[in-house]
């Protein structure tokens, strides 16, 4: 059978989704932030949800996301996007509502932003992208870098001594009563991506049933910041990142 | 029943990462030696015929640059 008889629309099974614009993503090539942008837009589509989702933003790698997906955006100050969904969605409690930060943005400056929306339960959905380091400014240590692990501001490995310990936010959150679903994927193979997808869908699904705050964090690679290729990336974090930050759903209610 | 396949590939907008060439589980595609105007090795299929359109390659791609097509013959 000839390519050009299978190449016809009728047998197309899998295809960019309308909700991600044509726009190039600036991300690093085999960066985690577009397959999850990617997943985050099948799932509107898939509920139909598309003029009824409000995105917020952060600051670091993603504060482009509103460049990326056809969706009504706010774009947060450093840390504070769950401050502003929060407004958002007590405004406009028809709208899905959902923020998307990185591990610098949610971890470090916004740690007191999450714990407290999380903790009133907000009827919103967080994504949290934990790759363990500033990706935007350079490769910095950020609070989720692992001990000995190797950045710009920790040459030598961080120490735990010097640097403190990593910190497992997603832990943290799951001990508060405001949270209904907080779970922690990842999107390096297949299988993964179909895993992130499902809990993606999921705390879509909640947050317009008055449960509280879901939570999903994704275990990332940023390849730039460890000063690795892609495929390498991946490796490295199955192997290190994994232990430390074990996958699964911490608390599904 | 067979399952055949075929990828499209917006080569321009491919970044030739390679993730989906390792999560490719029958060798179908590769990394081509030209490259496109940014300079990247763009993705391509190397053994066309070996493609049964499992959409892996797609679902993994972060710049959503794979088209799958798939027939049952």
């Amino acid at each position: 059978m000839d390519i050009k008889d299978i190449i016809k629309p009728e047998n197309k099974v899998y295809g960019k989704t309308p909700v991600l614009k044509d726009a190039v993503l600036h991300y690093c090539p085999g960066c985690s932030h577009g397959v999850v942008h990617k997943l985050i837009a099948e799932v509107i589509e898939e509920m139909g949800i598309q003029d009824k989702t409000i995105g917020v933003s952060p600051v670091g790698c993603s504060v482009f996301a509103y460049n990326y997906l056809d969706i009504d955006w706010q774009q947060a100050a450093h840390g504070r996007a769950p401050a502003l969904a929060t407004a958002t969605k007590r405004l406009m409690p028809d709208k899905y509502v959902f923020t998307y930060q990185g591990d610098g943005d949610l971890a470090s400056i916004g740690t007191a932003e999450i714990m407290h929306a999380c903790n009133r339960g907000e009827n919103i959905v967080v994504i949290f992208i934990n790759n363990a380091i500033y990706g935007m400014t350079g490769g910095q240590m950020a609070p989720t870098t692992l001990l000995g692990q190797v950045t710009a501001t920790t040459p030598y490995g961080r120490r735990a001594d010097l640097n403190g310990y990593p910190m497992k936010i997603t832990e943290l959150i799951a001990q508060l009563e405001g949270t209904c679903y907080v779970t922690r994927q990842s999107v390096q193979n297949p299988a993964s991506v179909r895993r992130t997808k499902k809990a993606i869908r999921k705390a879509f699904e909640n947050s317009m049933m008055n449960k509280g705050t879901s939570f999903v964090e994704v275990v990332s690679t940023c390849n730039s910041g460890w000063k690795t290729t892609p495929v390498k990336a991946n490796k490295w974090m199955e192997e290190n990142m994994f232990p430390f930050y074990p996958l699964g759903d911490m608390k599904d209610r | 029943m067979a399952l055949r396949g075929a990828i499209v590939v917006d080569t321009e907008r491919c970044k030739g990462c390679g993730v989906c060439v390792v999560n490719c589980p029958t060798q179908t595609i590769a990394l081509s030696k030209e490259v496109n105007s940014k300079g990247y090795n763009f993705l391509y299929m190397e053994n066309p015929e070996n493609c049964t359109g499992c959409t892996n390659c797609a679902t993994v791609c972060p710049d959503a640059v794979i088209t799958v097509y798939r027939v049952k013959i």
